[in-house]
């Protein structure tokens, strides 16, 4: 099997997409994956870390409630090797068993459509996780025991150093463009927005809409391009009704409509996409993808 | 005027239908596992995989509807994930960590784990002869929480008790020796982790490790306790400190690698050594198990020196055995 290879593209900067990283599969297509961003990164970490703490709490009520059942000091030992276990357990394993799963992500990660997948694109191995996952001590729990220690003079200083010296490892991620943090440097991980989409309706053949008795001559159609057809797609999705006025006011006004005015606002945008999409797709199959209206 | 059938469209809904059977399949398998799908359904998988995957070409030098284009490689990326994916058995993956992976990263860390043993027993006989000459030294090294008593002011009876305490029935061993193993654990993925600061933390816990070894041992020594105490420490210290030390060595060439790459880029060197230390440090976590029995159960069952001694050689041929036996290499 030939390896997938990474290549950095600025690719769809026409297309309006934030700044992809490619991966081209063994089929050679480019599958244009999104990086995560910080702030994702850290909101799924605080929803695992509030689930890891949901977990702890309970599991502490259920060990106590045993010992308790029990009476016995040996019902208490039990319990607190339980208790003991199981909190190691949960710090240690709970992100290296979800990663490990078919999604590759935790119940956070998840949540924020996120995944982790290996940096060349080949299979996620165990290692990796575990290694991804091993460095959370530098960087999660190593800057919080700077931030709860307490001490005066010298040691206050040594603290105020070392909280510096940790905070390094916690903003790691913003200094570069993949945002890596460091385990997945020592990991070859990285996290990627992996978000279910559904198929949406075609606006162009969206009901009666389409040509709807609305016509444009080709110098109207001519007054926009790609760009501008999926800003166009994008107010006709969110379906927002004074953007949709305003944005038709607008169009009527560039392209000097003169049709009938009594043409709904939204029926009229739908027209006009349905209209100048198929005169951009037309000029892009016979090779000139007119990438915005100060294209020629 | 405008076509009523844009050719993008009609490529649309020509594949449409492949395309939510795909979508179908993915969740099926993402829900239920892959074990859950039929052989039709496994075979068919690839199959609807490139059919998307040429569709989204297709559909990014045809068509203009970004939604769709946005829906064909959110699909194709989370099938391409599932089709070369990993999806490895975990019991399979358990035989061939024990059965060769891991043996086999610990061999390749060797020139890490001389220094590390190297770096421990330099600073556990500074303290050792430190503590010797001034036993005051003994304080700097050893925090009182851990001393619990065993320090310089103790009486040698006391001390000699120590050793041989008696446990108070079988009761709280089991406590000891899961709080040994937690802890211990923890300090070693940290000691792991910390490798990536450019070696220096790791360096540190190691010399603190050793230092407060030999501060007991020369506290021990200097009431002619040497023999016993060395028993004491030696049943579980085998398995503990041989753990600990290939922890630190795990660490090192972590550090090692960010800091010289070699010919290799930083990130990739520093990934490649994250993963070889993340497979010894899976088996640290194993031998600092066994250590923490061995330190529960054995010590405060067994109260014989030489009984202490025999074990202690025998962990000791047991592990060296294990990791640097020669033998064939696996294949890779």
């Amino acid at each position: 099997m030939r390896r997938p290879a990474f290549a950095r593209a600025a690719v769809g900067r026409a297309l309006g997409f934030d700044e992809a990283r490619s991966l081209v599969t063994p089929e050679g297509v480019d599958l244009r994956l999104r990086v995560a961003s910080y702030t994702e990164r850290a909101s799924a970490f605080i929803i695992d870390a509030l689930i890891i703490m949901a977990m702890l709490i309970g599991f502490s009520l259920l060990a106590g409630l045993a010992a308790w059942g029990f009476h016995g000091s040996l019902g208490g030992e039990a319990a607190s090797v339980i208790w003991l276990l199981g909190a190691f357990l949960l710090r240690n394993g709970y992100f290296i068993g979800f990663e490990l799963g078919p999604q590759a992500a935790t119940p956070g990660k998840r949540a924020l459509g996120l995944r982790v997948i290996a940096r060349d694109g080949g299979r996620l191995t165990a290692d990796a996780v575990f290694a991804r996952n091993a460095m959370r001590e530098l960087e999660v729990f190593l800057p919080a025991s700077f931030f709860f220690a307490r001490g005066a003079g010298v040691d206050g200083a040594l603290i105020a150093l070392g909280a510096i010296w940790s905070g390094v490892f916690v903003v790691f991620p913003l200094f570069n463009r993949d945002r890596l943090r460091l385990g997945d440097l020592a990991a070859g991980t990285m996290v990627i927005k992996a978000p279910k989409r559904a198929l949406r309706p075609d606006l162009a053949q969206e009901g009666p809409t389409a040509g709807g008795g609305v016509s444009f001559t080709e110098a109207q159609v001519d007054a926009y391009g790609i760009k501008e057809l999926h800003v166009l797609e994008g107010v006709l999705r969110s379906g927002d009704r004074r953007t949709v006025a305003e944005v038709a006011r607008r169009i009527r006004s560039k392209i000097a409509w003169e049709g009938p005015s009594d043409v709904a606002d939204r029926l009229f945008l739908g027209a006009y996409y349905s209209a100048l999409r198929a005169r951009l797709e037309r000029r892009a199959l016979l090779g000139h993808r007119r990438r915005d209206k100060f294209d020629a | 005027m405008a076509e009523l059938q844009l050719k993008s469209h009609r490529f649309r809904t020509e594949r449409e239908d492949d395309w939510r059977r795909l979508e179908r399949l993915l969740a099926k398998a993402q829900s239920a596992g892959a074990a859950k799908l039929s052989p039709a359904e496994l075979v068919e998988m690839p199959v609807l995989y490139r059919q998307a995957l040429s569709s989204l070409s297709t559909a990014r030098s045809i068509s203009l509807d970004q939604s769709l284009i946005l829906y064909l490689e959110s699909l194709c990326a989370r099938a391409y994930f599932f089709v070369y994916g990993t999806r490895t058995r975990p019991l399979e993956r358990l035989a061939r960590f024990f059965a060769g992976e891991w043996p086999a990263a610990v061999r390749s860390l060797w020139r890490e784990t001389l220094a590390a043993a190297a770096v421990g027993v330099i600073a556990a006989l500074a303290a050792f002869i430190l503590v010797r000459q001034d036993a005051d030294w003994f304080y700097s090294f050893v925090p009182a929480g851990l001393a619990s008593g065993r320090d310089p002011a103790a009486s040698t009876a006391f001390l000699r008790d120590t050793l041989y305490a008696h446990p108070s029935g079988a009761q709280g061993l089991h406590m000891l020796a899961t709080f040994l193993f937690t802890n211990n654990a923890q300090v070693a993925l940290f000691a792991f982790a910390l490798g990536f600061a450019l070696c220096l933390p790791t360096l540190a816990l190691l010399v603190l490790n050793g230092a407060q070894l030999g501060a007991f041992l020369a506290l021990f020594g200097s009431r002619g306790l040497a023999m016993p105490a060395a028993g004491w420490l030696m049943i579980h210290g085998v398995t503990e400190l041989f753990a600990i030390t290939l922890a630190g060595a795990a660490g090192l060439s972590m550090g090692w690698a960010v800091t010289f790459p070699g010919e290799r880029t930083r990130v990739e060197a520093a990934g490649h050594a994250g993963r070889r230390g993340a497979v010894v440090m899976g088996g640290v976590v194993v031998m600092l198990f066994a250590a923490a029995l061995l330190e529960g159960f054995a010590r405060q069952l067994v109260r014989v020196d030489l009984a202490r001694y025999a074990i202690a050689g025998l962990t000791a041929l047991l592990w060296g055995g294990y990791f640097y036996w020669p033998r064939r290499s696996a294949p890779p």
